[in-house]
């Protein structure tokens, strides 16, 4: 691939890039081995017959996904979205206008499966589903996060990530896997979470934590897990076991939890709030690994299910686990009541850590030192799968309100970024969708460039030095990608870090 | 009974016909295929009162478009909104009396046809002018704007210029929805015109002019954001329970 990776120049205005055709088609990722396919029945390698079984495979999803069937129809080619994308502003390339990436599917679905697109498939631009093709579907819907900004600007509502989702299923039913999510869906079906961290290394981990949090504090703070009768399940992205700067927030979880005496507890059966189910478009997958959850809350009988800071597991988690694991309230099947019933519905099921965290704030049971988060000037960057396809509280809007107002009450320097990359209209990190993976750095660092762009104005024209995020995923691109754009690796962090810094130990109640 | 009249009864039936079949089983496999999960983009309203708001904003003054591009948003509202005033003023020839909303909102008929034409005319320099769009579009795209600004230029010229018999016209029309045929007037110029309306009444359930419907089956619009109050589950998702 290219020698050396760089971060694009910063525009100086928020306009559409000139296109450079062709300039990420050589990016691509790993293609998942026989052995990571197979372990989630999916064929090993391409099929010989893979061009029939694709289109049967993608027949079944237009009858399964109104979503596809409409999205495929609708379009208008109108335009709207062609600059929305932060890969095409970052890679210039075409092929990564949201429009243009549709049109891979699109342009097979008409030559397939529409009377014109029979009968007249240059008039149309329809196109015969060849090697060619399947290349190129590999190349870029490998390059979609399946962030949604598209879809906010469609007239007809059109969502990219749900025609990337249903790419993905199709080639991996015929064998053309991707081997960064599918290796990990494989290791949380054997282990747990998407690290590979078995039980005992959990255990070993949480102590760890106990006794580090007893030395800076002098406080007894615990990290339970697999605890029967505990009142609340918390369910976490796996890289707040250990890696920085996530783990600053899981000690902040611990910390409110602590505080305002509530007993909980992980699961090491469900110690994974991540779904890469998602990200391959996989109803099936998906619905194993929240079942675990499920197993988990069961077993261990516990009252609430508390999700942490992740962006796709909140979607999932708040959008998708009533449907796939009766996760919430209102289901009348025996499915549904046998884990509702136990459940306490005074509370949401699920909740986020940050809804927890700010109903606590305002019955005033937590008490805070916003001076010790003074040498952080503070700036929000909402993720993506939190801002499009989630809620928190009560009221539209509250995924964008409660994160900032659980900043608010505990520091004391807030600084907003451009609202045009912000709240609904926020731009991915660069690495959601599957694709925060090694070989794909390039296009992780061009993809950055708008969020970057917003950040760079606000730390020069205030000082920001700390970038909080509610995403394991938007943590850890940064973490390697601020770098490239002249930031510390170090800016980026966890809305429980800030609170972690200033909450107040043992005074409350 | 002249064998242009004969044709264009003929026609019209036929294209009558293909566009209600062909929309209403467009409408009802969108209707059929099921909706497995929630996936409103949010925020979004928690009712069905407010997707019903929600669904009107977004037909009637184009919300999203507007969040997306000030100049696109202008160019499609004014194509749009103008070719609903032509299309209202068009219902006179098929109304005996003419009601009278028709009637009022008619008199804003020529006024619609220079919006419709204008906003065509820019949505379509849009297309080899700006590289993103220039890029995305197919010969389909171009020849749907062709054909419906031949149509609207067709219609504006029998209004203003080579005056047509109207009277016949409406004749037979009216006519043709008692299947009791009357002569159409003999002039080449209402020839075009009917004969390409005829021709966009037929692509239409075939074409992209599907996101007329389709906007309305947009889950992304058209869902209420309330996952964990109700058990959302489609049947054949609901088997995976069992």
């Amino acid at each position: 691939m290219a020698a050396e990776i760089k971060a694009p120049p910063l525009r100086a205005l928020p306009v559409a890039p000139a296109m450079v055709p062709g300039a990420m088609a050589s990016s691509r990722p790993y293609v998942a081995s026989d052995k990571m396919q197979q372990a989630l029945g999916f064929p090993g390698e391409l099929l010989p017959d893979w061009q029939p079984r694709a289109l049967a495979k993608m027949g079944e999803l237009l009858g399964k996904y109104r979503s596809l069937k409409v999205f495929l129809d609708a379009c208008v080619h109108c335009g709207a979205c062609a600059d929305k994308c932060h890969y095409f502003i970052g890679t210039q390339d075409p092929l990564n206008m949201p429009v243009a990436r549709q049109d891979l599917m699109r342009s097979v679905y008409r030559r397939h499966f529409t009377l014109p697109g029979k009968l007249f498939p240059a008039l149309v631009g329809a196109r015969e589903l060849t090697r060619e093709v399947l290349d190129q579907w590999y190349t870029y819907y490998n390059q979609c996060s399946e962030c949604r900004r598209c879809a906010v600007f469609c007239p007809c509502g059109i969502d990219t990530a749900e025609i990337t989702m249903a790419a993905k299923e199709v080639m991996d039913s015929v064998g053309l896997g991707q081997k960064y999510p599918n290796e990990i869906i494989a290791k949380v079906h054997r282990i747990g979470n998407n690290l590979g961290l078995p039980g005992p290394a959990l255990a070993n981990t949480l102590e760890g934590l106990e006794e580090d949090v007893k030395d800076e504090t002098g406080v007894d703070v615990r990290f339970p897990v697999d605890e029967k009768g505990a009142e609340v399940l918390l369910v976490v992205p796996s890289a707040d076991f250990f890696a920085e700067p996530h783990v600053d927030s899981l000690i902040g979880y611990a910390k409110v939890f602590h505080a305002a005496g509530i007993r909980w507890t992980l699961s090491s059966h469900a110690s994974e709030a991540g779904n890469f189910g998602l990200f391959i478009g996989s109803y099936e997958q998906m619905r194993k690994i929240a079942l675990r959850v499920r197993e988990a809350a069961l077993e261990l009988g516990v009252k609430r299910i508390v999700v942490g800071e992740c962006g796709h597991a909140w979607r999932v988690a708040y959008s998708f686990w009533n449907t796939l694991a009766g996760i919430g309230a209102g289901g009348n099947d025996p499915f549904a009541r046998q884990l509702q019933s136990q459940l306490d519905p005074d509370f949401r099921q699920p909740t986020h850590i940050c809804e927890l965290t700010w109903d606590l704030i305002q019955r005033g049971a937590l008490s805070f030192d916003k001076s010790a988060n003074d040498h952080r000037i503070v700036t929000f960057h909402d993720s993506c799968n939190v801002a499009r396809a989630s809620n928190m509280g009560d009221t539209p809007g509250g995924q964008f309100e409660i994160p900032r107002n659980v900043i608010r009450a505990v520091a004391n320097h807030y600084v907003e970024m451009a609202a045009e990359t912000t709240r609904e209209r926020t731009f991915c990190c660069g690495a959601g969708g599957g694709l925060l993976t090694d070989e794909l750095l390039d296009l992780r660092v061009k993809g950055a460039l708008p969020r970057m762009e917003a950040l760079r104005d606000v730390a020069d024209r205030h000082g920001v030095n700390f970038m909080a995020s509610i995403c394991a995923i938007c943590k850890a691109q940064f973490g390697a990608v601020l770098p490239y754009y002249g930031f510390k690796a170090g800016m980026v962090g966890g809305v429980h870090q800030l609170v972690s810094t200033a909450i107040r130990l043992g005074t409350a109640k | 009974m002249t064998t242009a009249t004969l044709l264009f009864a003929l026609l019209f039936h036929f294209a009558a016909a293909v566009l209600a079949v062909g929309l209403a089983y467009r409408i009802a496999s969108y209707a059929r295929t099921p909706v497995p999960l929630k996936i409103p983009s949010t925020p979004a309203p928690a009712t069905r009162g407010g997707v019903v708001l929600r669904l009107l904003r977004e037909v009637t003054l184009f919300e999203s478009l507007f969040k997306g591009s000030l100049w696109l948003w202008a160019f499609a509202w004014l194509f749009h909104l103008g070719t609903a005033l032509v299309l209202v003023r068009h219902l006179r020839y098929f109304t005996e009396p003419v009601w009278g909303w028709v009637a009022f909102l008619g008199s804003f008929g020529t006024a619609g046809s220079l919006a419709m034409t204008a906003g065509l005319v820019a949505l379509w320099l849009r297309r080899p002018l700006l590289p993103p769009v220039r890029t995305i579009s197919t010969p389909s795209d171009h020849l749907m704007l062709a054909l419906l600004l031949a149509i609207a230029l067709s219609g504006l010229a029998m209004k203003h210029a080579v005056h047509t018999d109207v009277a016949g016209v409406k004749s037979f029309f009216l006519g043709l929805m008692t299947f009791s045929w009357k002569p159409l007037p003999a002039d080449p110029l209402l020839w075009l015109h009917l004969g390409l309306v005829a021709a966009l009444m037929i692509v239409f359930p075939f074409s992209k002019l599907l996101h007329a419907p389709g906007v309305f089956f947009a889950p992304t619009r058209n869902q209420a954001d309330d996952p964990r109050e109700v058990r959302h589950l489609a049947a054949w998702a609901a088997r995976l329970d069992a």
